[in-house]
């Protein structure tokens, strides 16, 4: 038996996570992410977990890896500001291979920038905003009931791929407030167990996944930042093994691609082409209904980061592909990196989202 | 049929609540589809309080409110910020109490915040009389969907002014 509620974005957010067995929160409070926080704050103690507020998004971050290595499911929730703080925490949980779910509501930046207003300005930092060579998962949810899937998803992803995943929403969906059908249950993807005396950090598996050594099993495991061997000892100054160990955990991910992809392709024939994420897919989706056009056709993406970029060939006659973002172009970007058809950016700052009519502008103007 | 309507009034007058509670009678208890939205700017509070809802028998797409058919005034700032360039099409209620100004649509004149202080002693749930009022005056939900989605979303204790508020805004809103 399903159930419909009226949720707001946030509230979605943290249900979707509590129903994938979410147990701890680690977060400090940021417009306009706070409700995520508040919610996990009032459910999560009463289901067993634990919610802390830390000092500040640096330690929020630290929280959470530290609860993932035992065993629980991790999340922490922000928005930019708090995002660039957890930066460096977020490389560590790459680096020593830890799942965490970190939610980014995001908001007019740079710096403090617009705290009330909507964005989508953060695109490119969570793919390579912690420094090194390094490959994440990130997904943008357009609607409240993708919020709550897309948040659940995250979390097995998660486990499954040991790296932080990124639900990238945006002040509009985080926000609003709308029909959610919430299912009897979510799927649950647990962590790939780990095999006693093996050394931690050795991948045998062509998904170059280690499995996971839980914290408080007898496993003795070393967890460092620093290079490290498969029996996780800093190895710092070994080119091969640095070589090595980066290729692997950016090739875990970037292997996985088409598995990870997550799309829809609507009018595969059209020689116009919308491509989007999050909240603006909403005006593409009401241009589309409106105009009622085998011509024009949209790409719309839940999985950004690593980007289907296989997706892009399912539109074999584009002549163009339109990009409205709520950034100045950062996914088109990524697009004219895997294509000869020229992109038309769409870029719209401010706060506020596309409107059908600035979309209906674009596709009628000339290139 | 997509029908988007907008409330605006000043800060602690319950206009964002109001437009959760019409969103929640559409999606909850009628079977539709709603989606509510709401100016979330530091100057809303004490300044002009905006919030909007769509509601639709299908799926909706845009979220956004473009051009509102139905207007629930309730301070004379938010007409002049939200309401004075209503199109000709939409029907506006007002409370008559803090609106002075009169849109060139259609309006009905609602004296809400008078009345819920003088019947019900508590000008606290004008904004509820001003929801009875709206659903009196044009059906865009119906009055036991309200019902139960004002009983879903007032404090504890509350519930029987709040019926009283939402009856007495029926009655003011019933047209001829």
């Amino acid at each position: 038996m399903t159930r419909t509620e009226f949720w707001q974005g946030n509230t979605a957010c943290a249900e979707g996570a509590l129903a994938a067995g979410c147990n701890f929160f680690g977060g400090y409070p940021i417009t306009p992410s706070t409700e995520v926080a508040e919610h996990m704050a009032a459910k999560l103690p009463k289901k067993g977990g634990v919610f802390i507020q830390m000092e500040d998004e640096i330690a929020s971050m630290a929280s959470i890896i530290g609860a993932s290595w035992t065993g629980a499911r991790a999340m922490t929730a922000t928005s930019g500001p708090g995002f660039s703080l957890m930066m460096e925490n977020i490389g560590f949980a790459i680096m020593t291979e830890t799942p965490c779910v970190v939610v980014n509501i995001q908001r007019g930046g740079p710096s403090t920038g617009q705290p009330t207003m909507s964005a989508q300005g953060d695109m490119m930092q969570a793919r390579f905003g912690s420094h090194g060579d390094i490959a994440i998962i990130a997904l943008s949810p357009a609607t409240v009931q993708e919020m709550y899937e897309l948040t659940a998803k995250a979390f097995n992803l998660a486990d499954k791929y040991r790296v932080p995943v990124f639900v990238m929403s945006d002040e509009t969906i985080g926000h609003m407030r709308e029909k959610v059908i919430i299912p009897d249950k979510v799927e649950r993807v647990e962590r790939k167990p780990f095999v006693a005396g093996s050394p931690p950090f050795r991948a045998t598996d062509p998904d170059l996944i280690p499995g996971f050594p839980l914290f408080g099993t007898g496993q003795h495991v070393h967890v460092t930042g620093l290079t490290h061997d498969e029996r996780g000892y800093p190895c710092a100054t070994n080119p091969g093994l640095h070589m090595a160990l980066v290729k692997r955990l950016v090739d875990k991910i970037e292997n996985a691609r088409d598995e990870m992809a997550d799309y829809e392709v609507i009018n595969p024939d059209a020689e116009q082409v919308f491509v989007a994420y999050g909240a603006p897919v909403r005006t593409v989706l009401q241009v589309m209904h409106d105009r009622k056009d085998p011509n024009i056709g949209f790409l719309r993406i839940r999985t950004v980061w690593p980007f289907p970029e296989k997706a892009l060939a399912k539109f074999k006659n584009a002549k163009r592909f339109l990009l409205p973002e709520m950034n100045l172009g950062q996914i088109a970007r990524e697009i004219e990196r895997h294509t000869c058809v020229p992109v038309k950016c769409i870029p719209k700052l401010g706060g506020e989202l596309h409107t059908p009519s600035e979309l209906v502008a674009a596709l009628e103007a000339q290139p | 049929m997509r029908k988007e309507v907008r409330f605006s009034g000043f800060g602690g007058q319950g206009i964002i609540l109001s437009a959760v509670i019409l969103g929640r009678a559409a999606v909850m208890y009628d079977n539709k589809f709603a989606v509510q939205t709401q100016v979330y700017g530091p100057e809303a509070r004490g300044g002009a309080s905006m919030s909007q809802v769509v509601i639709d028998d299908d799926q909706i797409l845009y979220p956004k409110v473009s051009v509102p058919d139905i207007y629930v005034i309730m301070s004379q700032e938010g007409f002049e910020k939200y309401g004075a360039t209503a199109q000709e099409s939409a029907v506006m209620l007002v409370d008559t109490t803090l609106v002075h100004s009169r849109p060139k649509c259609r309006c009905i004149e609602i004296p809400a915040t008078r009345e819920a202080k003088q019947t019900l002693k508590r000008d606290i749930v004008a904004n509820i009389v001003m929801l009875g009022a709206l659903v009196a005056a044009t059906h865009v939900v119906s009055e036991e969907s309200l019902k139960k989605a004002i009983l879903d979303s007032v404090p504890k204790g509350t519930e029987d002014l709040n019926i009283k508020a939402m009856q007495l805004g029926l009655e003011l809103g019933k047209q001829p």
